[in-house]
């Protein structure tokens, strides 16, 4: 077995009565990779983490964690790995630092003298030393979230896994998440982050799987999967409905007529979308124009990341499960 | 990192438990009983006859020891295990509510050592709880009523030094019979994340145990009921003490112990942690 991944897993299943929530998936996650889990709400994410952190049973297949089989060695690797599952949780009558001395405490492996040190320092790292001594049930719900990151970082690592880490967060919580992975990752600790947001993880992954259905249905590093997209044409026209049928006619699947978000002369124009599939964009422009469709431009790209993930997982990214 | 601290975790566990305002009101409340019994027995008029309220209620007004054994009396059958199935069904579905059980685990915690940390917590509070009751009372029973040589069942008499010794025998005693309903309190609790849950079928058990224990159609059970030598502590008001009572109560809890500790081990240690 290889000892440069940290998770591995084969054929894993778990089951709850007859629904399969996670339906036979081989993750691979590299060392030093920062891993993106992505996938609709309701996919299986945090069921196959839970798992992965022998949580829960699994109903069929293996996990190895760090290299170690779990649940088995738990107790030997649990201690290098942080992590954050469902949302944070925590003793809501003790101070923010006495709930990290708790979770300290509870880890076998955590030397007792450095522990205030230790606590101090991740909360500072998560920008919370100022409310270190509240109860945390004055929290609100983005000091939770943090909270529940420094809980992760009491300790070096080897492995983070965070599950929705952005969750409750605002815009500029987000980019403090997004640089303190980018820097645990320079440290060299492996980091599984997962989300059923794509933009917020694109940015900092090098790897990333997609859920879908309790499947995985795409596993691979960023750049593969970029490869994976196919070269769409998109046009924009006043005549949305007889361009789509043109495109049609000229055999490109999957034609949409894009959401106008973001664009500002929206009016009378629209973003009508297909896959090229081979056809010359040249020769769908000539077609366009000889059925009388006014078009007023007319571009091709690879495709959005987004775009080979809504055709992944068959639905948008912020649909709920 | 080295390995360190052993007992950390039930230190923690103590501190966490007793400086929680739940216990601290729990623990109040039960210090409350014998000032109640204490100052109901001072305001009134007439004197209490033998045989009736509680038993020992008679004596108090002779001797102001004797509160801390009524109150304990008083107690037993359903404050204390009101306060224990809150304690006892709190521990692991309690965790489990606040989803505070899935970061010690994975800290990792060790089931086995989490369910041991609750149990020794749980048996701390039974301990404190009792104790409070009896020291609450041999302190309001000595403000407000004579403390001197204390009369046993058994006609003798004793000093007050040696009815205190006798007062923590039963404290010691009184914690002892609540141990299986501790056990019993651990495994209803990994059952359930819902710890209100856990502490309500915990009582009704405790409640269902004694109207059992009333009933004389089945007493083939009698002797088989966790609660069935919660008041043989009169034992320890006799001289020479007899130590019968602890003995059958001893092993009843421990069978008690013995059986709810592998359920709750066996379900804890298998258990999806899903909240
Ligand atoms: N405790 C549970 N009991 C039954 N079904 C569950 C439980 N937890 C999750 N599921 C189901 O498993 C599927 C995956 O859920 P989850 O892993 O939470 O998805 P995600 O984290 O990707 O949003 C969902 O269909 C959900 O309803
Ligand atoms: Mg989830």
């Amino acid at each position: 077995m290889s000892t440069e991944l940290a998770i591995e897993t084969t054929g894993l299943v778990k089951r709850f009565g007859h629904h399969a929530a996670v339906d036979g998936i081989d993750l691979v996650v590299p060392r030093g990779s920062v891993y993106g889990f992505l996938g609709p709400n309701g996919s299986g994410k945090t069921t196959t983490i839970r798992v992965i952190l022998g949580l829960a049973s699994a109903s069929a297949g293996s996990v190895r964690l760090l290299g170690t089989a779990m649940p088995h060695d738990a107790r030997n690797v649990l201690w290098r790995v942080g992590a954050l599952v469902e949302g944070p949780a925590f003793y809501p009558y003790l101070s923010g630092a006495a709930n990290l001395r708790r979770y300290d405490t509870a880890n076998r492996q955590a030397p007792k003298d450095t522990r205030i040190a230790r606590v101090d320092f991740a909360l500072e790292r998560v920008g919370l030393s100022h409310a270190a001594g509240k109860r945390v049930r004055a929290y609100s719900l983005g000091m939770k979230q943090r909270l529940g990151i420094a809980a992760a970082l009491l300790a070096p690592r080897d492995l983070l896994v965070l599950d929705e880490p952005t969750n409750g967060l605002d815009p500029q919580g987000t980019r403090e998440v997004r640089a303190l992975v980018r820097s645990l990752a320079a440290d060299g600790t492996t980091v599984f982050v997962s989300s059923h947001l794509l933009a917020e993880v694109e940015q900092i992954c090098t790897h990333v799987g997609v859920m879908s259905n309790g499947r995985l249905v795409s596993q691979g590093t960023l750049d593969t999967l970029r490869g994976q997209t196919r070269p769409r044409l998109r046009i924009e026209t006043l005549d949305p409905a007889k361009a789509m049928k043109v495109l049609d006619g000229l055999g490109l699947p999957d034609t949409r007529l894009e959401s106008a978000d973001g664009r500002p002369d929206t009016a009378d124009s629209h973003l009508v979308s297909a896959d090229l599939n081979g056809v010359a964009p040249e020769d769908a422009c000539v077609a366009l124009v000889a059925a009388g469709v006014r078009v007023r431009g007319l571009y091709t790209d690879h495709g959005s990341l987004e775009d080979s993930f809504v055709a992944l997982t068959g639905e948008g990214f912020d649909v709920a499960g | 990192m080295s390995r360190a601290d052993g007992g950390g975790l039930l230190v923690s566990e103590l501190v966490t438990m007793f400086r929680r305002r739940r216990t601290i009101a729990l623990l109040s409340v039960l210090a409350a009983v014998p000032v109640l019994i204490a100052v109901a027995v001072k305001l009134s008029t007439s004197d209490v006859q033998p045989g009736d309220g509680p038993a020992f209620l008679d004596r108090v007004s002779q001797n102001g020891l004797f509160v801390a054994v009524t109150a304990l009396v008083v107690s037993i059958p359903l404050f204390l295990p009101l306060a224990i199935g809150v304690v006892a069904g709190d521990t692991i579905a309690g965790e489990a509510g606040l989803g505070t059980l899935r970061y010690l685990l994975i800290a990792p915690v060790g089931r086995v050592r989490l369910l041991l940390v609750k149990f020794a917590s749980s048996i701390a509070f039974c301990l404190a709880a009792t104790v409070v009751v009896a020291v609450s009372g041999a302190i309001i029973g000595a403000i407000l009523f004579p403390v001197g040589r204390v009369t046993l069942l058994s006609g003798s008499t004793v000093s007050p030094g040696n009815a205190l010794g006798r007062a923590a025998l039963i404290a010691g005693y009184v914690t002892l019979s609540l141990l299986g309903m501790t056990a019993i309190g651990l495994f209803v609790s990994t059952l359930t994340e819902v710890p209100v849950g856990a502490m309500a079928a915990v009582v009704v058990l405790a409640i269902a145990s004694q109207i059992l224990d009333s009933i004389p159609q089945v007493s083939w059970i009698h002797p088989w009921l966790f609660s069935h030598e919660w008041l043989g502590f009169a034992d320890f008001m006799r001289d020479p003490i007899s130590w019968t009572s602890t003995q059958r109560d001893a092993l009843l809890q421990l069978g008690y112990v013995a059986v709810f500790g592998a359920l709750a081990y066996s379900r804890f240690t298998t258990k999806d942690v899903l909240s």
